[in-house]
């Protein structure tokens, strides 16, 4: 007999899963935007499994964690957002695989 | 233990169980949208669906002041400001080709071997389940955690919250003034 309550093992491995997708699409987009979309995505994973330990043990700890990652988020959106902007104005795409102007030519 | 399973589903399954695989599906589809689709545009909108069902899931925590928080922070902030870059940079016409990538299959690669980790590491645990308690509001307890325990940290993300979006204002206007200087040390 299965126990089907919603454990936090149900939140972890959604968290998983969405942490999962938002690495891949990190990984593989060469959108500096998508970059900036798919780290939103893994922090929000990190955020649904600190809220869920903080739902489990009772404790506010978990929310307060999560309240700053998304103060963190916000202020990464903001920066990262400012720098696309300028890397666009500069080269007019946003492809960072064309960054490459720090790269030692050897 | 599959036909169990089906069998309980068909039986006497929670309403909770069915209410967080609802809301858990619509996040994992939103995720999977801005993981693969090939229009930046439906990835952004995407993130917004993967957004709304986090807003759900905390709400389903009885998190009250977090799923507000997410909404107006995520969706009302870092969402519309996304969508203002993609719509600023982007050459939206160009639809097949607005969102490329590349090394598909290692990526694909990497994220079996990393689910694989973690959920590995879930099943090895013996989570045990509380009963969930009776609903309370969380505001209260929160700002009480603001200013007891997590003063220290309150006040620094508040300052590198003022200092990012000060950073933020030079960052996007220097490009502009760093051209038009060179510009001018050419003609000069």
């Amino acid at each position: 007999m299965m126990d089907l309550m919603v454990t936090p093992a149900h939140y972890v491995m959604l968290a998983a899963i969405l942490f999962g997708l938002g690495a891949f699409g990190a990984l593989t987009r060469r959108s500096g935007l998508m970059l900036l979309m798919c780290v939103e995505l893994m922090l929000n994973a990190a955020n649904l499994v600190f809220v869920a330990y903080g739902k489990q043990y009772g404790d506010t700890g978990g929310q307060v964690i999560a309240f700053f990652i998304m103060a963190i988020a916000a202020a990464e959106a903001a920066v990262g957002l400012a720098i696309l902007i300028g890397v666009f104005r500069t080269r007019l795409n946003l492809d960072v695989d064309d960054l490459t102007s720090l790269r030692d030519e050897v | 233990m599959f036909l169990e399973l089906t069998e309980n589903i068909l039986t006497t399954v929670p309403l909770s169980f069915h209410i967080f695989m609802a809301l858990a599906s619509f996040t994992v589809l939103g995720a999977c949208g801005v993981a693969f689709s090939q229009n930046i545009v439906y990835s952004a909108f995407s993130l917004l669906a993967t957004f709304a069902g986090m807003v759900g899931l905390f709400g389903f925590l009885s998190n009250d002041f977090l799923a507000i928080v997410q909404l107006m922070v995520y969706v009302g902030g870092i969402l519309v400001v996304i969508l203002f870059a993609v719509m600023l940079t982007n050459k939206i016409s160009e639809v097949q080709s607005s969102n490329p990538s590349n090394n598909i299959i290692a990526g694909l690669c990497l994220m079996g071997l990393l689910l694989t980790v973690l959920v590995t590491s879930v099943f090895s645990y013996d989570w045990q389940t509380r009963e969930p308690g009776p609903y309370e509001p969380t505001a209260a307890k929160i700002g009480d955690a603001f200013l007891g325990p997590y003063l220290i940290n309150f006040e620094i993300a508040g300052l590198m919250l003022l200092v990012a979006l000060l950073a933020a204002v030079v960052v996007a206007r220097k490009e502009v003034k760093f051209i038009e200087d060179n510009e001018a040390q050419d003609k000069g």
